[in-house]
């Protein structure tokens, strides 16, 4: 289930480094917990983000949750797909359900993420 | 409403962990909150029947020649207007009208009641009306004594019809009879939170799992499905029901809720009534408003109310309504900005959603 292509952060968001790229979603887990997600707020392309900031919200049937970005930087790209079906979140979360990506000024952060192995403990713990 | 390492279980709870439900501590209690979409068992409420296990509610014995003084004094709507086989909807409220809990009271027979209050206030409503005696009257805490199914929906008496002789079509809503379902005795109630008709059965618990499986496997032509606590609360928000915690409690009063209609201030004293004489006349500061997001975001409890960037108030409860896909939401605002159309917004940290003042309930099943 979790590829060791994407590392991961303890709030379940995946990343997945595409040279000084970032492309960052959340994790099946998370989909799972958050149940069916009727709206996305994403951030504009220009926006920049400190390590840590929420930079969007999920809302589902259920609840609603903020999306952090463990990584600086710029936002290149946002997932426009996601505005008019936010289901595609659910169904590819890895993949089609990507959020957001970001170009990030430092990669030191990245150290302090999981890897798939780490991950997968950490939803089991 | 206290948190327990130990949630106790319904006779249910292995039905409900071998159909796949995700199981959460509710009021004390093990709960199933989803069988699998929550949406999907909303829907199925809504265009068939729902089937859900309820049996966490507490079940109070007030029994007694007094039991009818006692019960005036004590809630707000004319228990003298009972009969044996009639229930209605009523609250337990302070000096100052504020609700400690809301209720069904059920006659059961000649000066004997059955209260069905909220799991999460079961002991402080069992301390508060031991605070308040009436010589003539006992009060004993049944709840382990009933388990309580809700088959609500509108295929809910076709199905119900199957499994028992008792005439469903003849108990008008808020009315019950002592029957039988599947062989087993209950107490088949017309009554329910979701907006739809329906039934609720109460019986001994351990004939809870038998009645369970027979209407599911019945029932499941029809498009009966077993539903969560998720979609028992989406479905009461659309038909603009309270929910303890929500809508009322210690700081909000009946006619603050708009639940005027189950205060009687003729029928003589009863705690409150002095307050609520003075709200009828006067006015109350505040109202509950049923509003939509306009657009994107929904709306969830806690979440501040403005009116021209102004904080007006707050959210009680909000959510995705499945029937009108939209974000619904109910709060308190000042009485002059409760007109229908009124435009609002709400807030939560950075975001901010455009909200207008809707009517209550959302939702209203057509008959």
């Amino acid at each position: 289930m979790y590829s060791n292509s994407l590392r991961y952060t303890k709030n379940h968001e995946w990343l997945r480094i595409e040279d000084d790229l970032c492309v960052i979603g959340i994790t099946d887990y998370a989909q799972k917990e958050l149940g069916e997600v009727v709206y996305i707020d994403l951030p504009e392309v220009g926006d920049s983000f400190e390590p840590e900031d929420a930079f969007g919200a999920i809302d589902s049937s259920k609840t609603s949750a903020d999306v952090y970005t463990p990584l600086a930087g710029e936002v290149v790209e946002v997932n426009e797909a996601l505005e008019d079906s936010p289901e595609i979140v659910n169904d590819d979360p890895h993949g089609k359900g990507w959020l957001i990506k970001l170009r990030f000024e430092s990669a030191d952060q990245l150290e302090s993420l999981m890897n798939a192995e780490q991950y997968q403990k950490s939803i089991e713990g | 409403m206290s948190e327990t390492s130990n949630p106790k279980q319904t006779a249910l709870h292995a039905r409900h962990v071998a159909a796949g439900a995700k199981m959460v501590e509710f009021a004390g209690w093990e709960m199933p909150v989803r069988y699998g979409s929550e949406l999907d068992e909303h829907r199925a409420v809504r265009t068939a029947a729902g089937l859900f296990d309820v049996s966490h509610m507490g079940e109070f014995r007030v029994h007694g020649p007094g039991a009818l003084e006692f019960l005036q004094r004590m809630t707000p709507n004319n228990v003298a207007k009972l009969q044996p086989g009639r229930a209605h909807y009523s609250g337990l409220l302070t000096p100052e009208a504020t609700y400690v809990d809301d209720l069904l009271v059920y006659q059961m027979g000649e000066a004997d009641y059955l209260l069905v209050v909220n799991a999460g206030n079961l002991d402080e409503d069992l301390a508060w009306l031991k605070s308040h005696p009436h010589p003539d009257c006992t009060i004993e805490d049944h709840s382990d004594r009933y388990a309580l199914l809700a088959l609500q929906g509108p295929k809910a008496i076709e199905i119900l019809a199957r499994h028992t002789t008792t005439d469903l079509e003849a108990i008008s809503y808020y009315h019950f009879v002592n029957g039988s379902v599947a062989g087993v005795d209950c107490l088949i109630s017309r009554t329910g939170y979701t907006g739809e008709a329906g039934f609720e059965l109460y019986l001994d618990p351990a004939d809870a799992p038998s009645i369970w499986d027979v209407l599911l496997d019945s029932g499941a032509d029809d498009g009966l499905v077993p539903a969560g606590l998720a979609a028992r609360d989406s479905l009461r928000l659309e038909a603009g029901m309270a929910l303890y915690g929500h809508e009322i409690d210690r700081q909000t009063t009946p006619y603050e809720a708009n639940i005027g209609w189950v205060v009687k201030l003729r029928k003589g004293d009863f705690l409150g009534r002095e307050v609520l004489r003075d709200q009828k006349r006067n006015g109350t500061t505040k109202k509950l408003i049923g509003f939509e997001i306009k657009g994107r975001g929904i709306a969830r409890q806690g979440h501040t109310i403005l009116h021209d960037d102004a904080e007006v108030g707050t959210v009680t409860s909000g959510g995705w309504s499945p029937t009108f896909e939209k974000a619904v939401g109910t709060g308190y605002v000042p009485p002059h900005l409760a007109a229908e159309g009124t435009e609002l917004e709400v807030a939560v940290r950075k975001r901010r959603f455009s909200a207008v003042v809707v009517a209550l309930p959302f939702y209203r099943r057509e008959d």
